[in-house]
């Protein structure tokens, strides 16, 4: 396969967020600002490319029947790895991303490109897909994430964008989300038909 | 009272869905009819709390005891995806009609982020056993509720034109929000 297109596909033809609508609930839950977008989704990256590479290296060993099983409890280690590693390093982070860290384990799409990718294809191209899905998460979370922080509190990033009285709070609340990923969704869609 | 607190708190005020963001997926998608939501959500009260029992022991009895609490992800994981796959046996023999209703997601469960969310929150936020149940419990209704309101809504979706781009995903999650902001109502309640 081109590896080029494997790689590329997850920002934008196979995007998992705004077209598989894989791994909604970090998408929506850590995305009040582009920060913590971004960082859950570099999060999300490592332990991808890592359980993709473990997966597609002993995808001969493990019989059939117990792979989704052996899939989680690797994924599960990488998790709890990048846990640590947060939360001794980066603290400030880890505290805003929450419950969301250990949740990375049950992120449809870390176990989905196991199971559709990196189960059947070689080591190369595991990697690269997983590189490529995870940077797209990472985009579309960072981008959904900037969204919410211009509109709910007029900052990208931390830095202030308009007067301090500025800010529609509801996107930096629940329902914010919710509606900043549908219209932000209907309009990649139409980018991507036309 | 403190029970009664619980189990509101966990139904309208942090709503599981629509407030904490957990179990969005099989909220998107086992929700475009009712009858189907009603099975999700049976299965997944029943998981839930046994799911949360059986963690809460675990986190108590062995991860405490012997210091490696870090093992929590890895430990969770697993007894919930065993308990998935009993759930599965039993459904297919004691009502085949359900689980062919519910088909793909039931196995999607284990990789239902609510289900071990809410294993990670009792923990965290150190409640007895009791509690544990009540609030496991009272989380999944709340997202019964959810999941259930949300499947009404679309039912009722299919019959309206929607505009060409925003139809399925989009308008579902518009929608989702609209929900989610009539939920914000019962923010201070608690």
């Amino acid at each position: 396969m081109n590896q080029w297109k494997n790689f590329s596909k997850g920002f934008f033809k196979d995007n998992p967020v705004f077209v598989m609508l894989l791994g909604m609930c970090p998408t929506l839950g850590v995305t009040s600002s582009a920060v913590n977008g971004l960082g859950m989704g570099l999060a999300t990256t490592f332990v991808l490319v890592m359980s993709n590479i473990v997966v597609a290296l002993v995808k001969d060993f493990i019989p059939d029947k117990v792979r989704i099983p052996s899939f989680i409890v690797i994924i599960a280690s990488f998790v709890t790895v990048v846990e640590m590693v947060m939360q001794a390093y980066i603290p400030a982070l880890f505290e805003a991303l929450g419950l969301f860290i250990p949740l990375i384990v049950v992120n449809c799409l870390v176990l989905g490109r196991a199971e559709a990718f990196a189960s059947k294809n070689s080591l190369g191209s595991s990697i690269i897909d997983g590189l490529g899905m995870g940077l797209g998460f990472s985009m579309a979370l960072t981008m959904l994430g900037s969204i919410r922080e211009i509109l709910g509190s007029g900052k990208i990033f931390g830095f202030s964008l308009f007067a301090e009285s500025y800010g529609m709070l509801i996107f930096v609340l629940a329902p914010g989300a919710f509606i900043a990923l549908g219209y932000l969704t209907a309009f990649i869609n139409k980018v991507r038909k036309a | 009272m403190t029970y009664f607190i619980i189990i509101i708190s966990a139904i309208f005020v942090n709503n599981i869905v629509l407030s904490q963001f957990l179990g969005i997926c099989p909220f998107l998608g086992v929700s475009k009819k009712i009858s189907t939501g009603i099975g999700m959500t049976g299965a997944v009260t029943f998981v839930m709390v046994i799911a949360t029992i059986v963690t809460y022991f675990i986190q108590k009895l062995i991860l405490e005891q012997f210091n490696i609490t870090f093992l929590q992800t890895i430990s969770f994981i697993l007894v919930i995806a065993a308990l998935v796959q009993l759930v599965e046996i039993v459904l297919k023999k004691v009502s085949p009609p359900l689980y062919q209703a519910l088909g793909v997601f039931l196995p999607l469960i284990t990789t239902n982020c609510a289900i071990l969310g809410v294993a990670i929150m009792t923990v965290s936020r150190d409640y007895n056993l009791v509690e544990a149940v009540v609030f496991s419990g009272a989380s999944a209704l709340g997202f019964g509720l959810a999941l259930i309101t949300f499947a009404g809504i679309r039912e009722q979706l299919d019959l309206v034109n929607i505009p060409k781009g925003m139809q399925g995903a989009p308008i579902a999650l518009v929608v989702a929000g609209l929900l989610a902001m009539a939920f914000m109502g019962f923010a201070g309640m608690v």
